[in-house]
């Protein structure tokens, strides 16, 4: 067995309303330690996770987003975003925070974290990894 | 085959801490290791001592004790999720000044990193969860 397996979060709910977001960001940045290949996957109402402009102030609860920009810091640079469940939201690639992180193999260059793919890819994506979790 | 085994919803309110014990159960009887149970999210309601379900029903906490002292299971509570519950052991408890724990026997508190350490250690994940 390789040291490294290839770990996928999916994420599907909404930020707010349930905690299954929060604590899912909160196993990835556990996770980050383990140097395990790290991808983060969002689909269903889990696109909205990713939303700029969040403010949750008026329901008392803490407002988690601006995290996702600090994932690049450990080395989570690959978010893979599912292009109908933005659609079917009406909403677009504009509608998301800009999340970047630096390429270490392409002298620190600036690169988005952000992938836009087909539910047809993100099967392909789900397919391709040793360990699956789920929020 | 090495089985980790994830469960991610409370008990009573959800099947998933029911169908996770009939799993480990039915694994290990047909000589899988499941070196790992890891309770998450409302999975670590589970451990709590103090359930005291009607008399007729299963009592799930105590099938997992049950099962985890004639197999030697390793149940892991995440202790992010348990201390925001109100699930707390004596060493906890004693650390956060509080005047009771509650975890039962069979089960010990731990942090997230176990649960990657048994997605690493182990051939298969299974997620119990809504």
């Amino acid at each position: 067995m390789s040291d490294v397996k290839r770990f996928l979060y999916v994420n599907r709910k909404a930020p707010y309303g349930t905690i299954y977001a929060l604590e899912s960001l909160e196993v990835v940045l556990i996770g980050a330690a383990f140097d395990q290949d790290v991808s983060l996957a969002f689909l269903d109402d889990g696109v909205f996770q990713l939303t700029k402009g969040q403010n949750t102030e008026a329901i008392g609860v803490k407002n988690f987003s601006p995290t996702f920009r600090a994932l690049g810091d450990y080395e989570v640079t690959k978010l893979y975003v599912e292009m109908e469940s933005l659609e079917e939201r009406g909403l677009t690639e504009d509608d998301l925070q800009n999340i970047m992180y630096e390429d270490e193999d392409d002298d620190w260059k600036e690169k988005p974290s952000i992938r836009t793919v087909s539910r047809a890819e993100m099967a392909g994506i789900m397919a391709d990894q040793d360990v699956v979790l789920s929020f | 085959m090495k089985i980790g085994v994830v469960v991610s919803e409370g008990p009573y309110t959800h099947q998933a801490a029911d169908s996770a014990y009939h799993f480990v159960k039915a694994a290990l009887d047909k000589g899988h290791e499941v070196p790992r149970v890891f309770f998450y999210h409302d999975g670590v309601n589970v451990s709590t001592r103090l359930s005291v379900p009607p008399q007729d029903e299963r009592n799930i906490q105590q099938n997992w004790t049950a099962l985890a002292k004639e197999h030697g299971l390793d149940l892991v509570v995440c202790i992010a999720a348990a201390q925001r519950r109100g699930l707390l052991d004596e060493n906890e408890a004693r650390r956060q000044g509080k005047d009771a724990n509650n975890i039962a026997e069979g089960f010990r508190i731990s942090g997230l990193g176990q649960l990657i350490e048994m997605g690493i250690q182990t051939d298969r994940l299974v997620t119990f969860g809504d």
